[in-house]
């Protein structure tokens, strides 16, 4: 037995990577293709903002309270880009400032920015039982939502007007979509970091995409590619003794460089 | 329960307006599309033609009418066809032909392995619309004419009460309209559907068309296709890439001597 799997943190960890590795490759297949890139960062950093209001209101655990902000955060915008003429650029960019903004006043008040700075880098080592049980939880969830939803959410990235012809909710769609991906980022932003969180949404995917012709093939590539890169980083991050949520992008950007390269080589772009 | 009837759809606009802002971009459109005909919208850029779809999708606000009625009874719950102008994605969309046509043809999930008789069912479907060919290319990468045949043959599949077809200014090469048009008669034809074309090209539509519609925010003429391509004046607001269009089309019309140095310029 190879020495890492000795220690029970580096187990939790293990079983962690094997289970946020799928749900952000199928999450981000749809994040990519539906231009939510920046959305999912705005969700990733409004974390700062559910953390401060976590400790302001007196949760014990302030996943609870990122994961609620998170949620109503991802229904306004959806409100608000229906209701705007502004590009979604512009909207989210006020979102971003505003998330981020809040976040950083609040806790510097209470004696320093520092102890959350964990936050931004993330630890999955700390991981523990109850936390991969909500993990395991969210992926039957997203498992059961993706088996009926993901046609639609395909249709609605390639033409919203076709998609309501087919009858298909457009914006409710969307709104759950945008609630669906809030509670997962929420729930892993301590594990992975605010500042990281959105390369393993996107990486693994544009490496997928590179490849595939058809959409099961890409979801397919990205969840293989997520989980092969997650568990090597992993293991690298602890005889390196570095960052696992930074060693592990580090991988995915590596399978994304060596594909691009080969793909460019080959013509098959 | 009664197996649905194709063909009985109708299609009634009255009073339509619709602005978007401050800008009034459709007035007072009266127009009934009937079963089984093909009504091919012309008009110059920022006419409204594309408005005039989005408003029957029911995805701009209008005051006016639009109803629908299957055999004489009003109905809400049309099944409409849709063909859009193009598709607002990149070109490495790993979307095939087959995943895009599957989606119409069964509910199975599009990321897990098509089952051999989803794979069936899109090629007969396919083979329908001359597209067999392009079943694993992605719908990102085909051409103006492949991608509009392909979208064509979605469409129709469940077959829809009313088909709306938004053309692309300039991505479908001559061969390829001609062959888009025909295809688009045949279904007609088949499924006796009410079928609203909004066009650039006036010489390829005009044999197939039922009935033409002038359209620069109000309707300006309607008629026959011969009788709305013999009115110069009319086809001048298009401007010079059409003056000789309906000699094209093969209607032939009168140039008057006072009009020839105008012809010069094209």
């Amino acid at each position: 037995m190879p020495t890492w799997f000795e220690y029970e943190f580096m187990r939790n960890a293990f079983v962690a990577a094997l289970l946020i590795a799928p749900l952000f490759a199928l999450l981000g297949t749809v994040v990519v293709s539906n231009r939510m890139v920046f959305f999912s960062d705005v969700l990733g950093h409004s974390s700062l903002t559910g953390i401060a209001l976590g400790c302001l209101l007196g949760f014990a655990d302030p996943l609870w309270a990122v994961a609620i902000f998170a949620v109503i955060l991802a229904v306004l915008i959806n409100f608000c880009k229906a209701r705007t003429r502004a590009s979604a650029d512009t909207v989210l960019g006020v979102f971003f400032a505003v998330v981020v903004a809040v976040g950083i006043v609040i806790l510097s008040k209470a004696g320093g920015f520092s102890k959350y700075s964990g936050y931004l880098i993330g630890d999955i080592l700390a991981v523990n039982k109850g936390h991969l049980l909500v993990l395991g939880s969210l992926l039957g969830v997203v498992a059961v939502y993706w088996f009926f939803a993901a046609n639609a959410l395909v249709l609605m990235t390639i033409d919203q007007s076709l998609a309501r012809t087919r009858r298909i909710p457009v914006f409710w769609l969307e709104t759950s979509f945008s609630v669906v991906l809030a509670l997962v980022v929420a729930v892993s932003i301590k594990l992975v970091g605010i500042l990281i969180i959105n390369s393993l949404l996107v990486l693994p995917v544009a490496a997928a995409r590179l490849v595939s012709r058809k959409f099961s093939d890409y979801t397919c590539g990205a969840v293989i590619i997520s989980v092969v890169s997650s568990v090597s980083g992993l293991i690298c991050s602890y005889y390196w003794g570095t960052a696992s949520g930074a060693t592990i992008v580090l991988f995915s950007a590596a399978f994304y460089g060596v594909i691009a390269g080969i793909s460019i080589f080959s013509k098959r772009v | 329960m009664p197996e649905h009837v194709y063909g009985a759809c109708c299609t009634e606009i009255a009073g339509l307006d619709v602005s978007l802002g401050r800008i009034r971009v459709l007035e007072n459109i009266n127009l009934r599309l009937n079963c089984g005909e093909l009504v091919a919208v012309i008009g110059p850029n920022g006419a409204g033609k594309t408005t005039l779809l989005k408003a029957i999708l029911g995805e701009v606000a209008y005051s006016g009418q639009i109803r629908f009625s299957i055999r004489g009874s009003l109905r809400q719950d049309i099944r409409i066809g849709y063909v859009p102008q193009k598709l607002s994605i990149d070109y490495d969309t790993p979307v095939s032909v087959l995943d895009f046509v599957s989606m119409a043809v069964s509910s199975k999930p599009v990321w897990l392995r098509l089952s051999g008789g989803v794979k069936d069912k899109v090629h007969a479907l396919l083979t329908e619309f001359s597209c067999q060919h392009l079943v694993k290319r992605k719908i990102g990468a085909l051409s103006g004419g492949e991608l509009q045949r392909v979208l064509l043959a979605a469409a129709m599949t469940p077959a829809p009460d009313l088909l709306l077809l938004d053309e692309p200014v300039s991505a479908i090469d001559a061969k390829g309209l001609a062959l888009f048009y025909e295809l688009v008669c045949d279904v007609r034809r088949k499924y006796d559907v009410s079928v609203l074309l909004v066009t650039h090209d006036l010489a390829d539509v005009a044999p197939h068309a039922d009935r033409m519609i002038f359209l620069k925010k109000k309707i300006l003429a309607q008629g026959k296709p011969q009788d709305v391509l013999s009115d110069r004046d009319l086809l001048m607001t298009l401007g010079p890439s059409v003056w000789n269009i309906s000699e094209l089309a093969g209607f032939k019309i009168a140039v008057k001597e006072k009009d020839t140095h105008d012809a010069d310029l094209v």
